[in-house]
């Protein structure tokens, strides 16, 4: 079998790559998702506030992906539900597996990687204690109650303050379930503020920073979660101990992009962001493969995907018909309060209208500049009040800027404002 | 019914009794008070086959680990179970504490260890370049070797039903009775003859019927786990040598390729109590650092603890205590290595007393689930062409298919919980610890024993997974 | 006169808001664009939510919903109450009104997602 583009996944990634690619005028594109249905984690996130940015109207997450869904339908993109990739070689040879199918092997003119990412789990964070049944990522339990109609637990302990576990302390409060507190290791919340105003306050359940779990107990299913506070080196405060008797305790402690398969494609990974180090136009270090969406690093917002995506379906739609183009990179730096930037660096010779650099840092600021430096020339320089970690920023620096200068490397820091 | 002999407790132990005393003509039934096998201190511990110099020369420790060090890895091709002899080192941090590595090195000797060798520090960081530069020697186990504690076990309980022995789960022995020629055990269950297999509560077993009292001390032990990703730091088992800091902790690879540092030894009241704590977790990391560096710590997928039968006097207890009351009590480390030879042992003990003769079709042999991802392409393309359920891939991290996770439900005695799935094929035991798994495997088990999925659990009755269906209450 | 603490939601900054109402009057503090005051007042007077939850469709399966515009926020536990007790029959689309003016509030509850 071959194809020009085989996507990997048909979640918001995958769904908005490939109807980029067709609208590129390819037309032997293949989705392979390995659920039973497209549209990936969004099915599950049931709860409004997706689209602001797309379609200037808020949507659930099943709408959302309807929306996506829908043009793949009309566009009569090919897709397999319930297929598994299994490998992926740097020869862009797929190889997945499926009842149907078999094992079977597609080559393709270009691969463009949409695996999405994973919860961190509670032994990444060595929390001492039994191993009872009743501990569940936000993710997992999401899906128990959203998509397969099951109640979780009565009273519940949810650590970490990331987007997924706020929603499902509101999910839960709202299914009778009685939320007794988030706990945050870090002074600050991984999550959008309107989830922690909408979530946890409008429903009283409150939230301790810089708090963490300490000790589980119960031998079967959960029977109390003991809480305590940390200090500036994140280690647990004798003496501030609180129990909570509970039969859940949910973690929303960090997604993790997945990357197996890239890794077996020989796809150079960042420390950083766990996802492949890409140029501007989304390509990785193996000629033809790209990433987009959560597999390349995490988005707090669906729409950001989408967008992302549309660029990657463009670039590999570009690549299949115009192959061997030359390549001259520079290398995007990051320092000084940005943890990371994507992409990573930047094909000089073959700039498009604009570049999209999406960045996060790396603590809380207030009152600092990003300055954006390309040789001794400074870019742009952007005074922002605040800055998080848990919102992803942007900036779109114009080609024809990027092609006027010359340089080796492109600086993006933060200063402090005056 | 009248069984010949009940065996109490479905451990690595218990099991392998199970298999060895199924080569006799008799009615055995194996009693567990958990849903599955591999339920207690077998299914967490240090994975490993120990060489045999650690016990006291004359113990029945040094005698039966040395028999089932030699026995293993038969029989892991007898009953295709994953193990590897990879070695292993004891090391030594300090030119003072050479004498008591040389002692152990002729304690091996005496053992009859086979192939023992002290090296140098830099021989030894040679062979395993990651190793720390304050170690000065080590001694060299050719003999050493790692195994998969869960298919060991397994495999002998398959095995063991194979060949008629009936396997009663959530079944906890609270009493027995001495009858005229046989026991009743909890006012129902009739046998001749009794092996106490029951691990950290074999003393309480064994105290229902004699009037000399065992005491066994629960041990705990903490563990962390990597992932595969860094499980080539070391390709042998390294431990450390005892000294007066402490018994030191070992850094290995397991057969699956995962990183394992452990254990912490604490003494405990409780004999549930495998809860880890943050002083063991902290302990075993700083210790294990001495061994290796740059342990990536970073890449752990869980922490876990297990609790050893630690009995008062120091050595397994393998004998007939009263008249057909057979008692394996205090088999702590190295527990595991010695269970083939013990329970080959137990067999002929019991059997003898009973007068039982063997069979004419004992099978030797067991199969063990098919792993998928350990095939070639062609191998898969073939197996999923005559199931379709191995296209089906169900764990993604380890990448397990329908098709395994079937086979292990239906194996006897078979998987009946999320964790019987995941010791028997390692669904949710990857790097997402099952967070997109066990719905699909809870969906699984359901279907395959006819239950609905609200009364699917982790492991026993109690650990239910969700609390009913959403509707109106 | 009474005075109410809150964070704005309209973007990162997360302005601590405080807004004073006495009689009809409504003073709003503490913010630095106008959104902020619209968002406190909205708040102080009449708070609304968009409720999402699922509902049970005869087959068996669930189909996710949501109120089709924002209900006022003291009603959000009636509605969830009427969500739990209601039925839909497949097929559905998204869109389709599952339950009509949902406790009196003139507002539908509506599918989020497509049941063949």
């Amino acid at each position: 079998m071959n194809y020009d583009v085989v996507i990997v996944g048909g979640g918001p990634a995958g769904l908005a790559a490939a109807y980029s690619c067709k609208q590129e005028g390819i037309d032997s594109i293949l989705i392979i998702e390995r659920d039973d249905k497209l549209g990936g984690i969004l099915n599950q996130c049931i709860h409004n506030g997706f689209g602001l940015h797309t379609f200037k109207e808020e949507l659930t997450g099943p709408e959302y992906a309807q929306r996506f869904i829908d043009k793949v339908y009309e566009e009569k993109i090919e897709y397999k539900l319930n297929s598994t990739v299994i490998n992926i070689s740097n020869d862009l040879k797929v190889t997945y597996v499926s009842k149907n199918d078999g094992l079977n092997v597609i080559e393709a003119k270009a691969i463009i990687l949409c695996m999405g990412c994973r919860e961190r789990p509670r032994g990444a964070l060595n929390i001492p204690g039994y191993r009872p049944a009743g501990i569940y990522s936000a993710g997992t339990a999401q899906r128990l109650m959203n998509i397969d109609g099951y109640k979780i637990g009565k009273e519940v302990v949810i650590l970490g303050s990331g987007d997924i576990g706020l929603i499902m302390a509101r999910r839960m409060t709202l299914e009778g379930a009685h939320v007794n507190c988030v706990a945050e290791l870090m002074p600050y919340s991984g999550g959008l503020k309107r989830n922690i105003v909408q979530c946890l306050n409008d429903y009283d359940i409150p939230l301790y920073l810089s708090h963490t779990v300490v000790d589980i107990k119960g031998k079967d299913r959960v029977e109390a979660v003991t809480i305590a506070e940390v200090d500036k080196n994140r280690k647990p405060i004798p003496g501030t101990e609180i129990e909570y008797k509970c039969d859940t305790l949910l973690l929303s402690v960090g997604l993790l992009p997945e990357n197996e398969l890239s890794r077996m494609a020989n796809i150079e990974l960042s420390r950083v962001t766990g996802g492949p180090v890409v140029s501007d136009s989304l390509e990785t270090n193996i000629e033809g493969i790209y990433a987009c969406g959560n597999v390349l690093h995490v988005h707090d917002l669906v729409d950001y995907v989408s967008q992302e995506a549309g660029l990657a379906g463009k670039s590999a739609a570009k690549h299949v018909k115009a192959k061997n183009a030359s390549h001259k990179y520079i290398e995007v730096v990051p320092s000084n309060g940005i943890r990371y930037t994507v992409p990573q660096k930047i094909d000089v010779e073959n700039i498009g209208d604009n570049v999209i650099l999406r960045f996060r840092v790396d603590n809380i600021y207030t009152n600092r500049s990003i300055v954006l430096k390309y040789g001794d020339e400074e870019l742009s320089r952007r005074k922002k009040k605040v800055l998080a970690p848990g919102e992803m920023e942007q900036i779109i620096i114009d080609g024809q800027t990027l092609n006027n200068i010359k340089g080796d490397k492109l600086e993006i820091f933060t200063e402090e404002a005056n | 019914m009248l069984y010949d002999v009940v065996i109490i407790g479905a451990g690595v132990v218990g099991s392998s009794t199970a298999r060895y005393l199924s080569r006799f003509d008799l009615e055995i039934a194996v009693l567990e008070k958990e849903e599955d096998v591999c339920s207690g201190t077998s299914k967490a511990n240090s994975a490993i086959v120990h060489a045999g110099h650690d016990a006291k020369p004359g113990s029945l420790k040094a005698k039966f680990n040395l028999l089932g060090s030699k026995m293993m890895e038969g029989l892991s091709k007898e009953l295709d179970f994953s193990y590897k002899r990879n070695g292993s080192f004891v090391v030594c941090f300090s030119k003072e504490d050479m004498p008591s590595l040389n002692e152990l090195y002729q304690r091996g000797l005496e053992n009859g260890v086979e192939g023992l060798e002290i090296l140098d520090g830099d021989e030894v960081r040679r062979r395993e370049p990651n190793l720390s530069e304050n170690i000065v020697a080590a001694l060299w186990c050719p003999t050493g070797a790692i195994v998969c504690p869960f298919e060991l076990t397994q495999a002998m309980a398959e095995n063991a039903a194979t060949n008629g022995v009936e396997f009663i789960f959530n079944t906890k022995v609270e009493k027995i009775e001495k009858k005229d020629d046989y026991y009743l055990i909890n006012d129902s269950i009739k046998t001749k003859a009794i092996i106490n297999c029951a691990g950290v509560y074999s003393d309480t077993i064994h105290n229902l019927v004699s009037d000399k009292k065992y005491h066994i001390i629960p041990k705990k032990g903490d563990y962390v786990l990597m992932d595969r990703e860094v499980g080539g730091l070391v390709s042998s088992t390294i431990f450390q040598l005892p000294t007066k800091a402490g018994k030191g902790v070992l850094v290995t690879p397991t057969v699956h390729g995962n990183l394992l540092v452990g254990p912490s030894a604490t003494d405990i009241e409780d004999k549930n109590g495998n809860n880890t704590t943050s002083d063991d977790l902290s302990m075993i990391i700083d210790r294990a650092k001495l061994s290796a560096n740059n342990i990536p710590f970073n890449k752990t997928i869980t922490s876990f603890s297990g609790i050893r039968a630690h009995e008062e006097g120091g050595d397994f207890i393998i004998e007939e205590a009263t008249d057909n009351f057979f008692d394996c009590v205090g088999i702590e480390s190295p527990g595991l290595s010695a269970a083939p030879a013990i329970g080959e042992y137990v067999s002929e003990l019991v059997s003898k007393k009973l007068n039982a003769s063997k069979k004419d079709h004992f099978v030797g042999e067991r199969k063990g689930i098919v792993k998928l991802s350990s095939l070639s392409f062609e191998e898969r393309a073939e197996l999923i062409k005559h199931n379709p359920s191995y296209g089906q891939i169900i764990c993604r991290c380890e990448e397990i298919s329908e098709g395994e996770i079937v086979d292990a439900i239906r194996r006897k005695p078979g998987a009946t919980s999320l964790d019987g799935i995941k010791r028997r094929v390692r669904a949710g035991m990857g790097r997402c610890q099952a967070g997109f798994c066990s719905p699909k495997v809870m969906e699984i088990l359901s279907r395959e024993l006819g239950k609905p999925l609200e009364e699917i659990c982790k492991n026993n009755p109690n650990s239910k997974l969700v609390i009913g269906k959403m509707k109106e209450d | 006169m009474e005075t109410k603490e809150m964070t704005c939601i309209n973007c990162p900054m997360g302005c601590q808001l405080s807004v004073t109402v006495d009689g009809d009057k409504i003073q709003v503090s503490g913010n630095t664009c106008p959104r902020g005051e619209a968002y406190a007042k909205d708040e102080v007077t009449n708070p609304t939510r968009i409720v999402t939850s699922t509902i049970q469709v005869s087959n068996g399966q669930r189909v996710s919903c949501k109120t089709e515009r924002a209900i006022p926020k003291g009603k959000i536990f009636d509605v969830m109450d009427e969500i739990r007790k209601a039925k839909a029959n497949a097929p559905i689309s998204i869109g389709d009104p599952l339950i009509k003016n949902v406790c009196d509030t003139g507002i539908d509850i509506v599918a989020t997602k497509n049941i063949k």
